[in-house]
């Protein structure tokens, strides 16, 4: 007769195991690695959280000290690699294979790791699609995650940084799952039940409170005029003329200088209220003067943002907060609502083709993108119409009948024609198609590809490319806006005086741009102390960034 | 250091009559325009010293398209950079040629 209750059988043993070194649910942080001994099996699927910003250290620490012997060949499932004990594990063989998302500052490490041969690489995700294959061929077996506090009953209270947690738990304790949580502290009544005590297996009392990363906080006293320059050309040669509301940005500079311009130079344009009021996304905190001057209505989070707690929660018309009063971010939600809910995504990018495809994989760094693919690319299973979505598919619109137009989703790569060190932004040929070949990887490791990228915007001008008609005329257009690199001088400067003849090439002159107001005192906030400020002493910068 | 002359004939003179002008700093990554009104009408020259070797096709492209964009006749302007990206210089002479032109 069929066993249909193998693995719910097998779940049972394991709690039983772990439950030699708990106190009901709670566990010591001394018992930590006696824990995971008992509880793991070789060849494991193990999502270890390490989200964008807050990391399961304690359980990291724990499991790369683990008995090798005892815990090998796991394979770890997890959005974020950020942590140094992250690799360590597949140096010892408790880990062997690894599906992930993002890999920041870790990136130099895996890529040598891979092509060492030490970690078997499944795919490099973006969150979305990671978390959809939680649910349907990468199922955690144990999940280790990370809250702030918890009561003896395992309810769990994330703080603002919720992130995965919900995604990773739903997607381990409903399939036959093992969750271990580490929490700051264990307490009589948690703040807010983010996710319900029967849900969890073990609760760990960490040594030292989760780490977070403070990957969303850019300096205004950074921002440089050639970035005020492009962030002018981007509201006015797009946010204005499509009118875009619902958006996203990513997290460089010059997406920062366009929250910094809305207040001054969006304010003088008569955009209040017209553009940029709906978001997903982080807290970043260079959209405080933006709020606080009432150009916003709404932001959903993936997660939150290292001393933005106190503002958040002083501001719950405009965030998402719970009964407790602090931010509620849930990943999966927000990137779901950058994909279908925003007619707009605008980010930057290491590299960019002929062609338009981009990458911020280099030949010896393999960073991965998070969430980029997915809210930087073109959604075909939208069905709701808007005048920004609808006029950019009129645009690319060529042929076949026009009751059939659907609309399309703006994906603008902002980029500075050079990097740090004079490195051009464009290529002929992108590092990541080389890095494929030597580390055997059977996917280029592309963040967006050219068909999903709509515009380019340089401190030359902006191309747009839903106006293109040909490759010829889509490669000169992007040469057009390459300025001084290889590939910006490459161009047939009479083809270019064409295209912007016809508006798909722009320079700040035809947009009626003065480069004299191209000025440092445009931004709003010009120091990290100005935010504080606008914020009314709410704000609370890391210590790194109080450089007054 | 390397330095270099660039001289150019223009359409005709820079609107304007502010005689002199200078923007930008002396800084790692930055650098200082000097634009002054003294030549004959339709005549520009662009000065450059830099401590950055090797760039020179770069430094003549970057001069050529501004005095096409701005036609800046009449004006002798010398550059002393501090290793600016070429997109910085451009900007950098654009302003300088509308602080001549405005007179603000």
């Amino acid at each position: 007769m069929t066993d249909w209750r193998r693995q719910r059988t097998a779940r049972d043993a394991r709690i039983a195991a772990g439950r030699a070194h708990a106190d009901g649910k709670v566990v010591a942080a001394a018992d930590v690695v006696d824990l995971l001994e008992a509880v793991l099996r070789p060849g494991d699927r193990v999502c270890l959280e390490g989200d964008n910003q807050k990391q399961a250290d304690c359980l990291a620490r724990g499991l790369s000290a683990c008995d090798p012997d005892k815990v090998h060949g796991l394979h770890m499932v997890q959005s974020g690699i950020v942590l140094p004990e992250h690799l360590d594990v597949f140096e010892t063989g408790i880990a062997k294979r690894l599906d992930y998302s993002y890999s920041g500052p870790q990136g130099a490490r895996i890529a040598k790791m891979l092509y060492g041969g030490q970690i078997e690489l499944g795919a490099v995700h973006t969150y979305l699609e990671l978390f959809a294959r939680y649910f349907i061929d990468l199922t955690p077996n144990v999940a280790l995650i990370a809250g702030v506090s918890a009561d003896r009953a395992g309810n769990l209270y994330t703080g603002p940084n919720t992130e995965d947690t919900p995604t990773v738990v739903e997607a381990t304790a409903f399939k036959n799952g093992v969750v271990i949580a580490q929490v700051n502290q264990i307490v009589e009544t948690v703040p807010r039940v983010d996710i319900p005590g029967d849900r969890i297996d073990f609760v760990v009392e960490a040594d030292t409170p989760f780490y977070v990363e403070p990957l969303f906080t850019r300096d205004p006293a950074a921002v440089t005029e050639t970035q005020i320059l492009m962030a002018m050309m981007a509201i006015k040669g797009i946010y204005a003329e499509y009118g875009i509301r619902r958006l996203n940005h990513g997290i460089g500079f010059g997406t920062a200088a366009i929250e910094l311009l809305l207040p001054t130079y969006g304010e003088r344009l008569g955009l209040k209220g017209r553009i940029a009021t709906n978001w997903a996304l982080n807290p970043h905190p260079t959209l405080i003067p933006a709020i606080e001057a009432g150009w916003v209505e709404q932001v959903h989070c993936f997660g939150s943002e290292v001393g933005m707690d106190r503002y958040i929660a002083a501001r719950p018309d405009i965030f998402f907060t719970g009964a407790d009063g602090s931010l509620r971010s849930n990943r999966a939600f927000c990137q779901t609502a950058g994909l279908y809910a925003c007619d707009l995504f605008i980010g930057s990018t290491l590299q960019i083709d002929l062609m338009g495809h981009s990458s911020t994989v280099t030949t010896n760094r393999v960073a991965g993108f998070g969430g980029a693919p997915n809210m930087g690319s073109d959604p075909h299973g939208r069905r709701h119409p808007s005048d920004t979505w609808m006029k950019a598919g009129r645009e690319a619109q060529q042929t076949g009948d026009p009751a059939l137009m659907r609309g399309r989703k703006l994906v603008v790569q902002l980029v500075e024609t050079f990097g740090d060190g004079l490195v051009p932004a464009f290529v002929e040929h992108l590092d990541a198609l080389e890095l494929a070949r030597t580390i055997g990887l059977e996917l280029a490791p592309v963040m967006v590809y050219a068909d999903d990228v709509t515009h380019i915007v340089t401190e030359e001008g902006i191309a747009n490319l839903l106006l293109c008609r040909n490759a010829d005329e889509r490669e000169q257009a992007i040469r057009g806006v390459a300025g001084y690199t290889e590939v910006g001088r490459g161009r047939d400067k009479a083809k270019v005086e064409h295209l912007r003849a016809r508006g798909i090439v722009r320079r700040p002159e035809d947009l009626g741009i003065e480069p004299l107001d191209a000025d440092r005192s445009l931004l709003a906030a010009k120091s990290i102390k100005d935010l504080v400020h606008t914020s009314g002493g709410l704000y609370e910068p890391p210590a790194r960034f109080r450089n007054w | 250091m390397e330095t270099m002359t660039f001289r150019h004939t223009t359409k005709g003179p820079l609107a304007g009559t502010k005689p002199q002008a200078i923007t930008g700093v002396v800084a790692s990554g930055n650098l200082e325009v000097l634009l002054e009104r003294v030549l004959p009408p339709d005549q520009c020259t662009i000065e450059i010293a830099t401590p950055v070797v090797g760039y020179g096709d770069v430094w003549e492209a970057v001069a050529a398209d501004f005095v096409a964009r701005a036609q800046p006749g009449g004006l002798r302007i010398a550059i002393n950079d501090g290793g600016a990206r070429p997109d910085t210089v451009s900007l950098r002479l654009l302003q300088g040629a509308r602080l001549m032109e405005t007179g603000r």
